[in-house]
């Protein structure tokens, strides 16, 4: 059994993968300039012409595109390729305004499957694993993803699709699946199905291939005890192909990055400078030999740092922390980037439910950031010195994730608003934006 | 014979005293004794009660973080110094006392004190030992 799908790139020096890539992108921005007239214009405005573009050096010269330039280009607008070359369409859930579509050519179904077998073979699978995918089928990437990486691999492929616990659990026991693939939240649920109807004894998994949502480490470790398994985060998004854009190795340390496919770049959100690695900021793809929807310089919103740090794995792609926040959820307070999702972690690693809210002020031109989290039964006590002990615990632990001080007020249960759906974190007192 | 006292999380906000005050009538829970433990944003109510095991359920179902916590409820008679004998009486076997508030029950003409300290089983042996009369939960229950 082989630890890489495809050794010799997954394994290159950071100067072949260099070579590889500058070849790509000069291609690759020809490719773009000359069929994709939305994006021509947007070069044109900025005056590069990709003659300027010799080297990954030059990216920077490139005009970003944002999520609101997919809606404006919607549904042909960002297409290289003659329609007649396109063999799928994926399509983004679109929480918020039009839909994403996004076009893929054989070559570009290809690639993206690879990607996605690497994943598999990262989380240790080979052609004799059953591998019951559990993510949705149809216009979402994630049952297509990896049911391709399955095929890809030569393992076999259960198409489950999502939802029918009781068919998954049947199939899960009758076939013998050893690798599981859906999202976080659905395996937790899987997990403690299968210890309800004591069949833990009866299942083979071995390993799970979790993403599409945001999870904690907490949950990988339930996970992991509830099934007997090894967890492995997956990221991607449909603008750039789908999952397998990059994937966690048996190190379980940030996710690879699949460079010989995608440049990753971390930006400033505000300013849109290039960030150097190890800080944190917004993540930007470049697809660099996509076909039919080759976005280049595209802001994810997604907020997460790059690490180049030797990986153990002997995988040489840069690895991607699991994202931190979105980028329009960022604050910034007392010149500090703080994100909910940083607090929300360390409520719940200090025994704090995740329900909270953040209070932003600012007297006498001083930002003050506070969070309000409720109390609960196991958090109590009769001492207020044990009470104190723990918020200060709290304090210090907000303290060293944020970079500033945050102070923590204690409130009775259920008194901060459960939202349906997207929560309302933060109330922002400070009116920056008020004319 | 130790003695289940509530303590209760209360925010320090203008009419979440009220607001329990209220609670404990409506659900018929009748307060011997409270004392207040106060911190910048919230408060620890502690109360005697009647029946702490069925007002620790009510409250917890109406949304409140109650502990039960054991203390020591001891009589002290109308004369000068019966409180220091109860306390030069712990002190002395190294007791320390946490904190402690008084009660007085109206039928039996009684004062109590309410005492919590760092080992309560230690308490009730060394009291009872010096002639201190304890009182147990069912011995605050007004028979009316």
């Amino acid at each position: 059994m082989s630890k890489y799908f495809q050794e010799q790139i997954e394994t290159a020096s950071r100067d072949e993968i260099i070579a590889i890539q500058n070849e790509k992108l000069v291609k690759q921005v020809k490719h773009v300039y000359e069929n994709v007239p939305y994006y021509r214009a947007k070069m044109d405005e900025k005056g590069v012409r990709p003659e300027d573009i010799k080297s990954i050096d030059d990216l920077r010269k490139l005009p970003f595109l944002s999520k609101d330039d997919l809606r404006e280009a919607y549904p042909y607008g960002l297409l290289a390729k003659p329609l007649s070359e396109c063999v799928r369409i994926q399509s983004t859930s679109g929480t918020t305004g039009r839909r994403v579509v996004a076009f893929y050519t054989q070559h570009d179904i290809d690639l993206w499957e690879e990607c996605c077998a690497r994943a598999l073979v990262a989380a240790g699978a080979d052609k004799n694993d059953v591998v019951q995918v559990c993510y949705g089928y149809g216009l979402f990437t994630g049952g297509p993803g990896l049911n391709g990486g399955s095929h890809k691999l030569g393992s076999l492929t259960l198409p489950m699709s999502s939802g029918n616990t009781d068919r998954q659990l049947q199939f899960m026991v009758d076939l013998q699946s050893t690798v599981l693939c859906c999202t976080p939240s659905y395996a937790a649920y899987l997990a403690e199905c299968v210890n309800e109807r004591g069949l833990r004894d009866k299942i083979k998994l071995k390993a799970g291939i979790f993403g599409a949502e945001a999870w904690t480490e907490e949950m990988r470790h339930d996970i992991e005890n509830a099934l007997g398994i090894k967890a492995y985060d997956i990221y991607g998004l449909t603008e750039i192909s789908g999952p397998g854009v990059s994937f966690e190795c048996s190190e379980q340390e940030g996710m690879h990055i699949n460079e010989d496919h995608f440049i990753a770049e971390i930006i400033n959100p505000v300013t849109g400078e290039v960030l150097p690695d190890g800080e944190k900021g917004e993540l930007v793809f470049t697809s660099l030999d996509k076909e039919a929807f080759p976005l280049l310089r595209y802001r994810t919103r997604d907020i997460c740092v790059l690490s180049r740090k030797k990986c153990s794995c002997g995988r040489t792609h840069v690895r991607m922390a699991k994202p931190m926040g979105r980028s329009d959820d960022m604050l910034i307070v007392r010149g500090v980037n703080v994100f909910p999702s940083q607090i929300e972690t360390v409520l719940i690693s200090n025994g704090y439910p995740a329900n909270y809210l953040i209070i932003v002020d600012r007297q006498k031109n001083t930002d003050s950031i506070e969070v309000q989290v409720e109390m609960t039964n196991e958090m109590f006590s009769d001492d207020l010195n044990t009470i104190h002990a723990r918020e200060k615990k709290l304090v210090d632990a907000l303290k060293s994730m944020l970079g500033i001080r945050a102070n923590v007020h204690l409130v009775a249960p259920k008194t901060i608003e459960r939202s349906e759906g997207k929560a309302k974190r933060v109330i922002d007192k400070r009116n920056l934006y008020q004319n | 014979m130790s003695m289940q006292q509530l303590s209760v999380f209360l925010e320090n906000k203008p009419g979440a005293l009220g607001e329990f005050a209220k609670d404990l009538s409506r659900y018929h829970i009748n307060m011997r004794a409270l004392s207040i433990a106060e911190s910048r944003d919230f408060g620890i109510i502690r109360v005697i009660v009647d029946d702490p095991y069925e007002a620790t359920r009510i409250l917890r179902e109406s949304g409140y973080i109650v502990q039960p916590t054991p203390v020591v409820g001891a009589e002290v008679s109308d004369e000068p110094g019966a409180l220091l004998h109860i306390l030069e009486t712990l002190s002395e076997q190294n007791i320390n006392v946490d904190y402690t508030y008084a009660f007085v029950s109206q039928k039996k003409n009684t004062a109590y004190m309410i005492l919590r300290t760092s080992d309560i089983p230690g308490t009730e042996k060394v009291l009872g030992k010096s002639g201190v009369t304890l009182i147990g939960q069912d011995e605050i229950v007004d028979e009316d």
